[in-house]
């Protein structure tokens, strides 16, 4: 069940950024580590990646979602709006399409989506929780996925099952296999292969990712040895302090340490990389944001830039400033985290 | 006071160089070495270091090592064994003092 659906008082983005905006003294605002590092205010550097959220609208109810989706969310992109965003990328030479959700793929542009950014020559990215595969309206999917040569980003927060069902819901890490299987035989993730198959691990508790290339390393032996499965890389993802999982940090007593280690933990030089400074997110109504985070936060983009699709302007969106609050630090801890990984 | 242990202490652990500073430096450079990389993985270390904490039985240690193992991306299976090495150490190191008690006892005993 989602936040929203529950009526929980954290639902609403309002109160999740007042708990935010309230650091004990021992928080230093983000704004302040930026500063020291020569990098306030930040900017964006150009837009590479157009990250389009189609919905909140997802087959699963994971504990850490930041989007808070469900079976439950009604929020879904329309047409008209996923038009928009194509347009956009006709206007402009940004290389990434960049697919999201909820569960994307059950949005009902998302195989028309996929199409025109294919045809357009953009490289297209899906974020797939892996069970939709396994959907039985869906049974085409992976084939579609395969056909269009989409890359493949799929969430697996650990080779076991306890501590990928802890996150993902009982019975989600035995479907996951099955997804991955099925992916590997269509050709995804096999040496060599153009269809690219990348796995997702998220820390399942209040402590941050280990290094990418360790547990990318166990990852590759124990999905090997434990189901056959193969795959290109594993990019490790830090929790970000914000709905369910800003949920769970309140009510079992971590949240001012979790704040405190992502703080101790700013890294500069993942500050310097982080995503949005190359990316432009769309919300599944058309409002734009500076990253899928600050979209769930209700934050839009700032500083004179368009804050929707449809009045999309590449010379003001490329020069606006980040919108940046305390749970940016999330993306600057240790060795960084953006939706490609660790960054440094 | 509801205990003599804190959890809030363990980040203010470096306030213990206030009177001491050349020594926690000293301290703090050998402390961050011990834990590179280096012959051993880190994760290799943090499982030790993981174990020894059981045996000196440091609540701060077990704390912060369980996050640090977690955070080398140990799981709890490989950890609860780390323990369990600690632990048969530990009892084994008992037991084996029996021998004393049989010595001790073959000496004054007919």
């Amino acid at each position: 069940m989602s936040l929203r659906s529950l009526n929980h008082p954290l639902a609403p983005a309002t109160e999740q950024l007042r708990i935010l905006g309230n650091p004990s003294s021992r928080q230093q605002p983000f704004e302040i580590a930026l500063a020291d590092s020569r990098l306030f205010p930040l900017a964006s550097t150009g837009i590479t990646v157009l990250q389009v959220n189609v919905g909140k609208l997802c087959n699963q109810s994971c504990q850490h979602c930041h989007v808070d989706a469900g079976p439950d969310r009604r929020e879904i992109m329309t047409r008209e709006t996923a038009e928009l965003c194509i347009r956009a990328l006709h206007l402009t030479g940004i290389p990434a399409l960049d697919i999201t959700g909820g569960a994307p793929e059950l949005n009902p542009n998302f195989r028309w989506l996929v199409e025109q950014g294919v045809a357009l020559g953009r490289h297209v990215i899906d974020r797939c929780n892996l069970s939709v595969l396994l959907l039985p309206s869906e049974t085409d999917l992976a084939r579609f996925l395969a056909d269009h040569q989409v890359e493949v980003v799929a969430s697996l927060p650990y080779f076991l099952a306890q501590r990928t069902d802890a996150q993902r819901g009982e019975g989600v890490f035995e479907k996951s296999i099955e997804a991955l299987k099925l992916l590997n035989s269509l050709g995804y993730g096999q040496p060599e292969s153009p269809l690219r198959l990348h796995l997702v691990y998220n820390p399942v508790g209040a402590f941050l990712p280990p290094p990418q290339k360790a547990i990318e390393a166990d990852f590759r032996r124990e999905l090997a040895a434990r189901h056959g499965i193969v795959f290109h890389s594993l990019y490790t993802i830090t929790n970000m302090p914000i709905s369910r999982f800003l949920e769970f940090l309140l009510r079992s007593g971590n949240y001012e340490r979790y704040m405190q280690k992502l703080i101790s933990a700013y890294n500069p030089d993942a500050a310097r990389s982080v995503m949005c400074r190359y990316t432009l997110s769309v919300g599944w109504d058309g409002m734009l944001y500076d990253c899928d985070f600050n979209q769930m936060l209700e934050l839009p983009v700032d500083s004179g830039a368009p804050r929707h699709i449809r009045d999309f302007n590449t010379g003001l969106l490329e020069n606006r400033r980040i919108v940046v609050g305390q749970h940016c630090y999330g993306c600057t801890a240790g060795a960084g985290s953006s939706c490609g990984g660790a960054i440094s | 006071m509801s205990g003599y242990y804190h959890q809030d202490d363990l980040p203010r652990f470096a306030s213990i160089g206030d009177h001491a500073p050349e020594l926690w430096k000293k301290f703090s450079e050998w402390y961050g070495a011990v834990f590179a990389e280096g012959a051993l993985s880190e994760r290799e270390k943090c499982l030790i270091a993981l174990a020894v904490a059981h045996t000196v039985q440091c609540p701060y240690c077990i704390d912060a090592y369980t996050q640090a193992c977690l955070e080398k991306g140990s799981n709890l299976e490989q950890m609860t064994e780390a323990v369990h090495v600690a632990s048969a150490i530990r009892g084994g190191a008992s037991l084996v003092h029996g021998l004393q008690m049989r010595n001790a006892a073959a000496k004054v005993s007919m």
